[in-house]
């Protein structure tokens, strides 16, 4: 019998191939549980998870809570906008507040990066990363390589480009080192400004010319501009960066070969795809959103088979 | 699939007679179920599916072709999660047909604590309501049982102490179905 190698899931940095496997296997079935006519299962009903959400999110919240709740597992929803965070209290105070209510595991995301892994130095539980600032998102590279495996087989020798605002983007950080860990090869796509330096050192190829790497690829992953985490301009106008970074249904109507579209959410329309392309056959938009769950089931139902709780 | 024993094996069941006991489970399905029509066949994974797979073949035989069936994995329904020192991984789950308003057989090879079999009574309930739930099992293992669960169809009733393990053993190769049951001390 297989099981993680990790008890928290900080980022995809700290897992193996092994346990990246482990978790599409599990989430397979997991998928197949959510499209029968009762989408429950009763594995997590003594098990009680917190979601803090330190910074918005819409997707990977109700992703999050729903895999919770078909494994039955009682949720407590946080957010920092209407808590005691405001009024001075600490990170490390407020979840071990939180988990004196015998909760057993947490879901944190969190603007500031490596915050889920100081929380698993501090405090007793189970951890899993649902965003830190612009450094790991796993639980989204997992269901993009999960999507993407559920397209092409097996991804090893694949192309996979990452398009985007790759510098903020902790999206594209775990994407990396999934797909480097199934054996698929990765060119990132950006403007000059909007790319990390020495970001090559992780193995993979940089290129700023879009048609280049879209007749290179066999799947690209279109990123959304992070305005929101920018504090200065880093391009001259969003109408400058769409014709040179977006994708648009001419651009992919030139290609050699029909590739596949992922995009994580939520998608500046105009922007960095067009509609024409995000709706279109091609995309695996709504694919992604609905393995999310799966996934999210699979990482919680593997996590909480580690958890060394008295039943005694 | 075979079965190496680690330690000396005791034949329980003949190949003879286990082929006895699956016509005899055959023929009492065709009695009850008639053409199948209103019936799914439901093996347990992963044993119970090698099970239904002999079953299907002897129905076959007995001309009766249209079948409805499915495999179930229990895995999710378990009562012991959390209380294994290792988890256990899940098998593929192919529910194709519908079980609404129909007779379901779930098909294990043996019975023991009866867990299992409670497991997979809530497992398949998450696929519609079935007019009845019947249990197909090749062994019964008797006084052993921890919940108040019984087969409708028995190939054949063992006694074996606690530490047991009785072990059905199927040949792969498919036209002589060589059936093996052997008991095994820990």
């Amino acid at each position: 019998m297989k099981t993680l190698s990790v008890s928290h899931l900080l980022g995809i940095k700290y897992l193996k191939p092994e346990d990246l496997h482990l978790i599409f296997e599990t989430a397979t079935h997991f998928k197949e549980v959510i499209n029968r006519p009762i989408k429950k299962v009763p594995s997590l009903r003594d098990i009680t998870i917190a979601n803090l959400f330190f910074e918005n999110s819409t997707r990977t919240k109700l992703s999050f809570e729903l895999a919770e709740k078909r494994l039955s597992a009682d949720v407590l929803n946080f957010s920092a906008a209407q808590s005691s965070v405001k009024k001075g209290e600490t990170l490390v105070d407020t979840v071990n507040n939180i988990l004196a209510m015998k909760v057993d595991m947490v879901v944190m995301r969190h603007p500031h990066p490596g915050a889920a892994h100081f929380l698993s130095q501090h405090v007793k539980s189970c951890i899993i990363n649902a965003g830190d600032g612009t450094h790991e998102h796993p639980s989204q590279a997992l269901l993009d390589a999960f999507s993407l495996q559920e397209k092409f087989g097996d991804l090893g020798g694949r192309r996979i480009a990452i398009v985007g605002d790759i510098l903020h983007s902790r999206v594209a950080l775990s994407n990396i080192y999934a797909l480097k860990m199934l054996g698929a090869e990765v060119r990132l796509c950006a403007p000059k400004s909007l790319l990390p330096k020495h970001i090559e050192s992780l193995g993979v190829s940089v290129s700023t010319d879009l048609m280049e790497v879209l007749n290179w690829c066999d799947a690209a992953n279109m990123l959304r501009v992070q305005n929101e985490r920018m504090e200065l301009s880093y391009f001259p106008t969003t109408r400058e960066y769409s014709q040179n970074f977006g994708l648009t249904g001419e651009r992919l109507k030139k290609l050699r070969k029909e590739i596949v579209v992922l995009h994580p959410g939520p998608i500046n329309r105009g922007v960095e795809i067009t509609s024409e392309v995000a709706d279109s056959d091609q995309a695996i938009i709504l694919d992604q959103v609905e393995n999310g769950v799966a996934i999210r089931m699979a990482i919680i139902y593997l996590l909480a088979s580690k958890l060394n709780i008295p039943l005694k | 699939m075979y079965y190496i024993p680690t330690m000396t094996p005791k034949v329980l069941l003949s190949e003879k007679r286990v082929n006895i006991m699956l016509n005899r489970l055959c023929c009492q399905l065709i009695e009850r179920h008639g053409d199948f029509s209103e019936t799914v066949l439901v093996g347990l994974q992963p044993r119970g599916v090698l099970l239904l797979d002999q079953l299907i073949h002897l129905l076959h035989e007995n001309g009766i072709f249209s079948i409805q069936k499915g495999k179930l994995d229990t895995t999710f329904f378990r009562d012991d999660f959390r209380r294994n020192e290792v988890p256990h991984n899940a098998k593929a789950t192919e529910m194709e047909v519908s079980i609404e308003g129909k007779n379901v057989v779930l098909i294990d090879d043996v019975l023991f604590t009866g867990r299992s079999i409670r497991s997979a009574l809530t497992a398949i309930d998450t696929y519609g309501r079935p007019k009845s739930i019947e249990l197909l099992v090749l062994v019964d293992r008797r006084f052993s049982r921890h919940l108040p669960i019984q087969p409708d169809y028995l190939g054949a009733q063992i006694d074996a102490l606690q530490g047991d393990k009785v072990k059905v053993v199927w040949s792969e190769n498919a036209f002589n179905n060589i059936v093996y049951l052997e008991k095994q001390s820990q």
